[in-house]
């Protein structure tokens, strides 16, 4: 260990200072009362961290004897996922406040997740990949189950643990058949031994832990906690399932696959192409019955997430440049449609029911029209950003040959922009009753038409996202 | 038959016995003290790998504290086993069948286990032959895997976060002991004497 290893690890142990040094000040001072100051200081310093990571990080580097690496596609990852998790926290402090669930330990339980999150897209070694995982998965557990007095969010809490403990052990699973062939956990290691072909047992273990990060990132077929969980878990909570550990277990997957597998691409882009159709279509076709937009959120995620997933299985720098700009993109509408869904509410009580939608234009035009506008970037309309994100991955699996990925796509965006414009007709032409009302503090308010204005403006070059991508992903591939 | 070979063979046979009648045996309680035998001839496993210290840690850490934990659940718990029994009667059929497909598939892969060919080379903890086992774990704990054990600690930390949000409540309604409270009492506001003549009541 030396100083050029602490170095590295310096957002990564900050935060988790903070973390500590809040939950004492918390449990010493005033407990609950203390939670909205948390939440912002907590926000801040993500922003802060965001910024040092961005700015200040340079070159790549591997440290503590092979654990941990520092490269600009780790630096876009956690940039990401810090300032998502800043955006989530921040819009949901009102709702929570007004809701009497904002208890201390949330923005402390964030910070952890988020420290889990920053180690797993720097992981370099199996151990580091799982120990990140888990801090996070385990950070998530306890924020979904947070709403105690309801029946459904301690449901969602016990069905996300049992599924995530069942994946964590299919993962590790995996990780021990890695270890046993290679000899090692580094992913150096593993990728001088694996060079040309693999050995079924190999396989079997590589097949595993692809499994188990599908459902961390909810790909189908492992993705039926996802609906259940989203909607059982409070609202910001399920924003914040939404975003910041998607980009990180999608990041992970990259990671995994290109540092320790990078040898044999046909053995894995298989498995994630597989993932990424059986996701797209799944998402795309169960979303249609949804009437609960929560559940309705869900099964969108399903269906981006097999969108990012092609930018990985072509197994390019172009691929995973796509990917990277898709997650990007992904988390911030999210955060924009997270933003509305917050704030939807009849009589104080929160409503999720799409029907509440109806006519909600005359009451609310400029809601509305933010709301068109990131609901036809979620289906992918062509002047919106989010169909930039979904050219990207097809280009990329047209270019590395995969024409039927990239046709299988494009079916699936079709069949899904359905269920974006239905509740789009919903808000504009649908029947006449009382739509819900819209309370949404200035942070909200501010989070959804700045996100819909950067879904428009963002046309012009995506706000220079695409060369920061790309050295992201050359560092990943080589 | 080598006395190391007769060893090792007594305890895994015992190992795999004792594992299965944690699973078999209808009083829960007999299962956990099954489960203390079969982590006793583990580490007895342990103990002729040459691997002294993770032998006691077992003992002392799965028998002494763990085991000894499950006793007090199970026997705290109040749960109808009979019936879980029966759902599980129900699910046995195709329980079994996925795990024997299970089963087969790993046999399939196992049965042409190979190893990279430099992996030995590769290996990273390897123990040392010189030192013993303590100093060597020590060595690689805090110093190699450094960053590994505290991102241990950080998961523990929020295990102990999460247990307390989820189950702590402050009710209102309970009495609770007030030690200043008691100490500060003044006799002369809290009692009042009173001289009853013999006879008389109050």
């Amino acid at each position: 260990m030396t100083s050029a290893d602490f170095q590295t690890v310096l957002p990564e142990i900050l935060l988790s200072g903070y973390a500590m040094a809040a939950l004492l000040a918390a449990v010493y001072t005033t407990k609950d009362k203390l939670a909205p100051t948390l939440v912002w200081a907590t926000a801040g310093l993500f922003v802060a961290m965001a910024l040092y990571i961005g700015v200040g990080g340079v070159g790549e580097r591997t440290v503590f004897a092979g654990l941990f690496t520092d490269d600009p596609f780790a630096r876009f990852a956690k940039v990401t996922i810090l300032l998502s998790a800043a955006a989530v926290l921040v819009m949901s402090q009102d709702y929570m406040t007004r809701r009497d669930l904002l208890r201390f330990e949330y923005p402390i339980l964030v910070t952890l997740a988020v420290v889990g999150m920053m180690v797993m897209v720097s992981a370099a070694d199996l151990i580091t990949l799982y120990m990140g995982l888990e801090l996070q998965s385990l950070s998530l557990y306890v924020v979904a189950a947070m709403r105690r007095d309801s029946a459904k969010s301690s449901e969602a809490g016990l069905k996300y643990f049992v599924l995530g403990a069942l994946s964590s052990g299919l993962l590790l699973y995996g990780a021990s058949l890695v270890y046993g062939y290679a000899g090692t956990t580094q992913f150096a290691g593993i990728l001088t031994t694996v060079q040309d072909g693999v050995p079924l047992g190999l396989l079997f273990g590589l097949v595993f832990m692809l499994a188990g990060l599908a459902f961390k990132v909810s790909a189908a077929p492992f993705h039926m906690w996802t609906p259940d969980v989203y909607e059982g878990s409070p609202t910001p909570v399920t924003a914040f399932f939404a975003t910041a550990p998607k980009v990180a277990a999608m990041a992970l997957i990259a990671r995994l696959v290109q540092d320790a597998f990078g040898g044999v691409p046909g053995q894995w882009g298989q498995v994630l192409a597989g993932l990424s159709v059986a996701s797209m279509y799944l998402g795309a076709v169960a979303a249609i019955g949804q009437r609960d937009i929560k559940r309705l959120m869900a099964y969108s995620s399903i269906a981006h997430m097999g969108f990012a997933l092609i930018g990985l299985a072509v197994g390019t720098a172009y691929g995973v440049q796509a990917t990277l700009i898709y997650m990007a993109i992904y988390v911030t509408m999210n955060v924009g449609t997270f933003a509305f869904i917050l704030s939807m509410e009849r009589d104080g009580r929160p409503v999720s029911d799409i029907a509440g939608l109806n006519q909600f234009a005359k009451k609310e035009p400029l809601k509305a029209l933010a709301m068109l506008v990131l609901l036809f970037s979620l289906a992918g309309v062509p002047p919106m950003v989010g169909f930039f994100g979904k050219f990207y991955v097809l280009k990329a699996a047209v270019d590395a040959g995969m024409v039927w990925l990239a046709v299988a796509g494009a079916i699936a965006s079709v069949i899904g922009a359905f269920y974006y414009l239905r509740l789009v007709y919903f808000m504009y032409f649908g029947a006449e009753q009382e739509p819900v009302d819209s309370r949404m503090g200035l942070v909200q308010s501010l989070m959804l038409v700045g996100v819909a204005a950067i879904m428009v403006l963002g046309v012009v070059n995506l706000f220079g996202l695409e060369p920061i991508a790309a050295s992201a992903a050359e560092a990943l591939v080589r | 038959m080598t006395v190391f070979a007769f060893a090792f063979y007594m305890f895994a046979v015992i190992t795999v016995l004792s594992g299965l009648m944690v699973t078999l045996s209808r009083n829960p309680v007999h299962s956990v003290l099954w489960l203390i035998l079969a982590f006793l001839s583990t580490s007895g496993l342990f103990v002729l790998l040459g691997a002294e210290f993770v032998a006691m840690l077992l003992v002392i850490v799965y028998v002494g504290a763990v085991a000894v934990l499950f006793l007090f659940v199970v026997m705290m718990l109040d749960i109808d086993f009979a019936s879980l029994k029966g759902e599980m009667a129900r699910a046995m059929p195709l329980g079994l069948l996925i795990g024997v497909v299970l089963l087969m598939q790993i046999a399939i892969g196992v049965g042409v286990w190979t190893v990279a060919d430099g992996a030995d080379g590769l290996r990273q903890a390897v123990a040392p032959a010189e030192i013993e086992n303590t100093r060597a774990l020590g060595k690689l704990l805090y110093d190699r895997y450094f960053l590994l054990f505290q991102l241990a600690g950080l998961i523990l930390l929020v295990a102990m976060i999460g247990a307390i949000l989820l189950t702590l409540r402050h009710r209102k309604d309970v009495k609770r002991q007030n030690v200043l409270h008691q100490m500060w009492r003044d006799p002369a506001k809290a009692m009042e004497l009173k001289d009853v003549k013999p006879g008389q009541g109050l």
